[in-house]
Formats: structure tokens, C-alpha cells, sequence
């Protein structure tokens, strides 16, 4: 039996006041005065699962931040901005699936978010076949090197290169030139020992020992005898889920008197850095992508992030204070996702087949102020090799926290192009 | 009709059905198809090895990865076109499967599991410590330009649909044709009963060996294909998971059946796909549809078909 749709004076009152309330709504009148309403789809490839949950839970978490803040200020080309997060795993296969998900399925604008570099590169494939634009948000050089294609962009996080490049002059100046290098044995690893061994030559240090740890590896004490007795910076970087004990076995094994230790935060990224067994740290220097205290010269625009992502000043979720950030790394989600909105307006873009034109417009960018869409600091995008570069800091543990003792320039950080993807055809 | 004509007409009506299935459906999903496909032709390696000749291997991950690093390499460090590259890629898993079977198989049952899951540990972990060459983890990239097959681009959807559902069809009618075969059935009477097989004057040892070869190889063929037609080669494929991998495939598409693999392989793609689009917790609605099936059809689902209704399954 079918029923004849009637429209009742009542509900035609009803629909017209839901529909005057709505556009009374400055948010949604401002999106209704947009030539599509429809929203720009975003696809989130989220780490949810795998060795990089932890950072997927902040790179969640930051998006969803990111994006509630350009639809409160009016979206994108007037329109909502909307994420389809998809999980990966954080496993290639499943990361080509997803953006392949993303294009043909969702009918996503582009792609957007990836960290684990195994990740990207298993996935940047399938983005350029399928032609969408893919944002990554993972410091790897894969980018930059060359490796990839020019659908593949990393325009909101500096890569690993210019990071530790930018460190050796710091190192050599204050802790000393004689260097051993702790590092895990796989491409993660192998970036560290390359690219810093190279660079503290060129300041005129050494590497006396390079102590590769293989990724299997739980316990560490066998590996530390291995530092020469005459090492006066000992550096560090290690990832997974072993972190925790490599930095407590390496406190246990220098007790008092050890050399001056540097590292990446990376070994300590979403640790409290008052877990017990790390007092040890205290004195000890780490590079931070972004200070994760807030510093006494804090910015205005790190305090509108904090906020804005409900984080405090001590780099703890503001509900819970023993959930620490990704704080190093997640501003990148925030940066990448207001640079597709930049490079969006500046080319007009309007669907799918705008893509190029936005890719072009992204290359074009070059200088990105410190702003609140770029709350980390200033950096200079290279539409040449499509990887963005800009000051890194250094902290030294002092009470139990991370206190900013250097920031470098962002020339500190470049090194000369290995790729011009503008050359190569869409 | 005979069973082994109708055989012949399952799997031949089954290629016919991609061949549709592949004009018809929708971009994204004629993409994951390719994707289902070649991973199938993955687990009918394993099959042969685990359903047909009863020897479950923890490893199978290195021959998936050695055919997928002899033929990426030969491309990416030797400038090899995509032909000679998979021969490559064939000709690597099948050696390395040979090395394996002649070490591996002084072992049985449990002893046989540790050891190719100790291989396998160590084929991940020399890709990794090789990684100025492999790239290590992180893996590298075959450039859409060079994954060309005689003027075709693989890179194209349709195209690389065809190509996996090759790779895939060759793999099918091999192993239904070898199974038909005295060799297959004698791979059965080795599963079936070793030591009743080696009185009746049968040389096992060979027929394993060969069995081991001719599954690794295979394997290795899939990983090849892997590598040319999405273009990725990395050490993720030679952990250990993907060792367990074809083994899931196997048991819930049916050990021991033809099409077993392929029903596997399709179920936990759209299982994983479905479930991970509903909820983030989807590993549990993964984990209890596998449960499920665990006590529901132990067969696995093509082998409770053949139980109840079609006996004539092979």
C-alpha cells in the first residue's frame, strides 16, 4: 500500500522554520553562500592499529582539531571540510588499499596523513595511479630523495635529513665531537647513521662507533659495553614498543657518570618523562620537533593549538595528564591539513578534476609564517622536491621537563634538491 | 560427467565469472579484486604444500618475498624489464625453496613449523640489515613507467586486472591439473598416511622436496606479481605475519580444495574492509567472525560445501 506524500500546513511551518533556523546559523550560512555546498572530502589514513597506534591516537585527535578549526573560520572555498579517517594498519598493503579506498570508493578530494614511512612508500604507488593528491605527514626522506611522485607531498613536517643535519652543529659547539651512535637496525635507523655521521664530519667531529640494534631486540645491556670509554656525546634514537626499557637499561648502565647524552624524542614520544627509571635523563639533551612544555617564550599561536587540540602545558591530553602527545610530530597533521585548505583557495579548487591545479598550487608555495595555521614555526616549501623545511629545536631535561636551549635556523636544514618532480608529467 | 570433467568446467566457469566480474564491477572493486587475485595465487602455493601434502609451514612469507625482491631488484637496481623480472622473481623462490626443503624437511610435524619459521625470521631480518639494497623496511618503489608488459601499462586498472587474473588462472588449472595427476596423489597419500605411502614403494622424501618447490615457487610467483602490478616491494611482506597470512586463506577457504584459497582470500579482504568501514575495534568483529567459523565449519567454507552438499568438489 503506498501512501501519499501530503505536505501539511503544519509541517511546511515546521520545515521552513528547521530551514530560517539553519541558515541563521553563521557556520552553515556561511557554507550555504558557497557555489557547492557539498563538503571537501579529507581521507584520514590513520594509523588506529599496528606498531604506530600511539601516534595515530594524536594524529586522530589533532586532525579532528584541525579541521574543526578552518569550518569555524568559513571551510574551504566556502565549503565544510569532512575526514573519512580509514585505518591501515600500519602495514603497506593495507595502506595502498586504503587510498585506493579513498579515491574510487569515498570519492575523497585527497589523501592526507600518513606517518610510518614503510607506510607512504607502500601507498604513494597506488595515489599516483589513482591520481589523488596525498599529503604525508611522516619526517621520512622518501619524499625528498626522489623515490616517489608527484602526487606525493609533504608540505606540514620536515624530513629526517634536514633534522639531524641541523643538529651536528649544536652537538659539536656544546657536548663534544667525539660521537657514538645508538640507533635501530633498519631504514629508520640507517637515516640517523647516514645523514649524522656526515654531518658532524663537516663540524669537524667524528662517529667513533656505530651500534646498530636489531628491530627484535628487547633487551639492550649487551649492546652498551660497545661505547668506546672516550665517547663524548653519546646519541640516541630508537622507536617501538621497546623504548621505554632502552632508555631505563641505558640510566642503569652509566648510573652517575656517563658522557653527554643526545636524542631524538622519538625514543620518548608519548612516554611521561616521569615514568620511574627515567631521572636518569635529567641533564640530557633531545631534539624536539615542537617543544612539547610549553616554553616561557610559549607563542600565541602554541597556546591556541594546545587549546585547540586539548593539550597542556606539560604535553598531556588536558583530560587525562598521563596520556602524553605525539607533541614532535602531530602538529604536522594541523599544518598539512591548513596547507590543503591554502592551496585549495589558491587554485580555485573545485572537484576532483581541479586536482593538478592544486598540486600546482602547492608547489608554487614558498614562505609559511609562523601563524596559527603554522603554529611550530616559520618554513620554506621546495615545490621542487615537495618537501617543506623550518627550524628544529633542542631541549635539555631540567626538573623533570623539556626546556628549549636552541632553536636552529631553517638554513641549518636544507641540503641541495635530489628530485624536481615538477618535471614529470601528471 | 566425469569428476575430473567436471573439474574442468568448475574452474573454467570460475575464470569465466572473473573474466564478467572484472568488466562489471565497479572501479574500486575491480581493484581490490586484482588485489584478492594475486593474493590467492599466493595461497594456492601454500595450499599445495599445506592442503594437498599436510605440511603446515610457519615461513611461507620468504618465498612470497623472495619473489617479490628477485624480480623488484632486477628492476629497480638492474634496469630489467617486467618479463625477465618475474622470471627472475620465479627463478629466486624456487631456488630458495629448494634450499629450504632440503634443510627443513630432516624435520617433521611441529620441528618442520619451527625451522621454516626460523628461515623465515631470518630472510626478514637479512632484508633489513641489507637495506642500502632491499631498503630495508621501509622497502622501495617500482615507477609507474616501468611497469610495462609488451606496450601494456600494468599500472592501468583493467590491464592489471587481466594480468593478476592470469597469474591467478595459471596458478588454478596447475595445481587442479597436478592434483589429478599420480604426483598429486601421491602428495595426498602423504598427507593422508607418510608411512603407509613410503611402503607401497613411494620415494616421499622427492615428492615433498618437489612439493616444497613447486608451493615456494608459486609463492614466489604471487609475490613477483605483487610487486610489478602495485609497484611496492618492502621487508613487510617477509615478516612473519605474512606467513600467517595464507594459512588463515587456506583454513577458511578450505585446506586441501581448489578454490579454497580464492573464497579465503576474498572473505578476510571484504571481512577486513567491511568491518574496518562499521568500527576501529573491527579486529574484534574480525576475530569473532573467524571463531565463528572455527567451530561452525571447520572445513573451512568451499570444504563444508563439499561435505554436505557437492562431494565432487575438488
Amino acid at each position: 500500500m503506498s501512501k501519499l506524500l501530503k505536505t501539511s500546513r503544519r509541517s511546511l511551518i515546521k520545515s521552513v522554520g528547521a530551514g530560517a533556523l539553519m541558515a541563521g546559523t553563521p557556520l552553515l550560512g556561511r557554507f550555504a553562500s558557497a557555489q557547492s555546498g557539498a563538503p571537501i572530502k579529507i581521507g584520514f589514513q590513520q594509523h588506529s592499529t599496528g606498531i604506530g597506534a600511539a601516534y595515530g591516537r594524536w594524529y586522530g585527535r589533532t586532525t579532528e582539531a584541525a579541521v574543526k578549526a578552518i569550518n569555524e573560520g568559513g571551510g574551504i572555498n566556502g565549503r565544510p571540510v569532512e575526514i573519512v579517517a580509514e585505518d591501515d594498519g600500519t602495514d603497506p598493503k593495507r595502506g595502498a588499499e586504503v587510498v585506493e579506498k579513498f579515491a574510487n570508493q569515498h570519492n575523497c578530494d585527497v589523501a592526507f596523513g600518513t606517518l610510518f614511512s614503510h607506510v607512504v612508500i607502500g601507498s604513494a604507488p597506488s595515489a599516483g595511479e589513482q591520481k589523488i593528491p596525498y599529503f604525508v605527514v611522516s619526517e621520512g626522506h622518501h619524499v625528498a630523495s626522489g623515490g616517489l611522485n608527484r602526487y606525493t607531498l609533504q608540505p606540514g613536517i620536515t624530513d629526517v635529513k634536514s633534522q639531524v643535519q641541523a643538529m651536528a652543529p649544536y652537538v659539536a659547539d656544546n657536548l663534544g665531537k667525539k660521537v657514538t651512535m645508538i640507533f635501530p637496525d633498519f631504514a629508520f635507523g640507517h637515516d640517523h647513521r647516514d645523514f649524522f655521521t656526515a654531518a658532524i664530519e663537516a663540524q669537524g667531529g667524528e662517529v667513533l662507533e656505530h651500534i646498530a640494534v636489531p628491530p627484535s631486540e628487547t633487551s639492550f645491556t649487551k649492546y652498551f659495553p660497545k661505547i668506546p670509554r672516550d665517547t663524548e656525546v653519546l646519541y640516541h634514537v630508537m622507536v617501538g614498543p621497546a623504548v621505554l626499557t632502552f632508555v631505563k637499561e641505558l640510566g642503569e648502565f652509566f648510573g652517575p657518570s656517563s658522557p653527554a647524552i643526545f636524542g631524538f624524542i622519538d625514543s620518548l614520544e608519548a612516554v611521561d618523562l616521569t615514568s620511574p627509571g627515567l631521572e636518569f635523563l635529567e641533564g640530557t639533551y633531545f631534539w624536539e620537533g615542537n617543544p612539547r612544555y610549553a616554553q616561557a617564550d610559549q607563542s600565541s599561536h602554541d597556546k591556541n593549538f594546545r587549546a585547540a587540540v586539548g593539550v597542556d602545558e606539560n604535553g598531556a591530553s588536558v583530560s587525562d595528564p598521563k596520556d602524553v602527545s605525539t607533541y614532535a610530530h602531530m602538529f604536522g597533521c594541523w599544518e598539512t591539513l591548513h596547507v590543503i585548505k591554502a592551496g585549495m583557495e589558491a587554485s580555485g579548487y573545485q572537484g576532483p578534476s581541479d586536482r593538478q591545479k592544486l598540486i600546482e598550487a602547492v608547489e608554487a608555495m614558498t614562505n609559511m609564517a609562523e601563524s596559527d595555521a603554522h603554529p611550530q614555526g616559520p618554513k620554506v616549501f621546495n615545490g621542487k622536491t615537495h618537501q617543506v623545511f623550518g627550524v628544529q629545536y633542542i631541549s635539555r631535561v631540567e626538573n623533570g621537563r623539556l626546556v628549549k636551549v636552541h632553536a636552529t635556523s631553517i638554513e641549518d636544514t636544507y641540503y641541495p634538491d635530489e628530485v624536481d618532480y615538477t618535471t614529470q608529467s601528471f | 560427467m566425469t569428476v575430473n570433467a567436471r573439474s574442468t568446467v568448475l574452474h573454467l566457469g570460475l575464470i569465466a565469472i572473473l573474466i564478467v566480474l572484472g568488466l562489471v564491477l565497479p572501479t574500486y572493486h575491480q581493484g581490490n579484486l586484482a588485489r584478492i587475485l594475486v593474493l590467492a595465487t599466493y595461497a594456492i602455493g601454500f595450499n599445495v604444500l599445506f592442503g594437498y601434502t599436510g605440511l603446515l609451514s610457519l615461513g611461507h612469507a620468504m618465498f612470497f618475498a623472495a619473489g617479490m625482491y628477485g624480480c623488484g631488484l632486477a628492476m629497480h637496481l638492474a634496469d630489467w624489464s617486467v618479463l625477465p623480472a618475474l622470471g627472475m622473481g620465479l627463478a629466486s623462490a624456487a631456488a630458495l625453496s629448494l634450499v629450504v626443503a632440503v634443510l627443513a624437511l630432516r624435520t617433521i610435524g611441529v620441528a618442520f613449523m619451527i625451522v621454516t619459521l626460523m628461515f623465515a625470521q631470518a630472510f626478514f631480518l637479512a632484508a633489513l640489515y641489507l637495506g642500502e639494497w632491499t631498503g630495508g623496511d621501509e622497502g622501495f618503489v617500482i615507477a609507474q613507467a616501468r611497469r610495462q608488459l609488451a606496450g601494456f601499462a600494468l599500472t592501468e586498472p583493467l590491464t592489471r586486472f587481466f594480468a593478476a587474473l592470469t597469474v591467478f588462472s595459471v596458478a588454478l588449472l596447475l595445481t587442479a591439473w597436478l592434483m589429478q595427476m599420480p604426483f598429486g596423489r601421491i602428495l595426498i597419500g602423504v598427507r593422508e598416511n607418510e608411512e603407509r605411502t613410503r611402503m607401497l614403494g613411494y620415494d616421499v622424501f622427492r615428492h615433498k622436496l618437489l612439493a616444497v618447490v613447486i608451493s615456494g615457487t608459486i609463492s614466489g610467483g604471487a609475490g613477483a606479481a605483487y610487486a610489478v602490478l602495485f609497484g611496492y616491494v618492502g621487508a613487510t611482506f617477509a615478516s612473519v605475519q605474512y606467513s600467517i597470512f595464507p594459512l588463515l586463506w587456506v583454513l577458511l577457504g578450505g585446506m586441501g580444495t581448489t578454490i579454497g584459497p580464492l573464497i579465503g582470500a576474498a572473505f578476510m579482504f571484504y571481512l577486513i574492509d567491511y568491518a574496518s568501514g562499521l568500527t576501529n575495534a573491527y579486529l574484534l568483529i574480525v576475530g569473532a567472525a573467524l571463531v565463528l567459523l572455527t567451530l561452525f565449519a571447520r572445513a573451512g567454507i568451499v570444504g563444508e560445501i563439499r561435505k554436505r552438499w557437492v562431494p565432487w568438489l575438488p
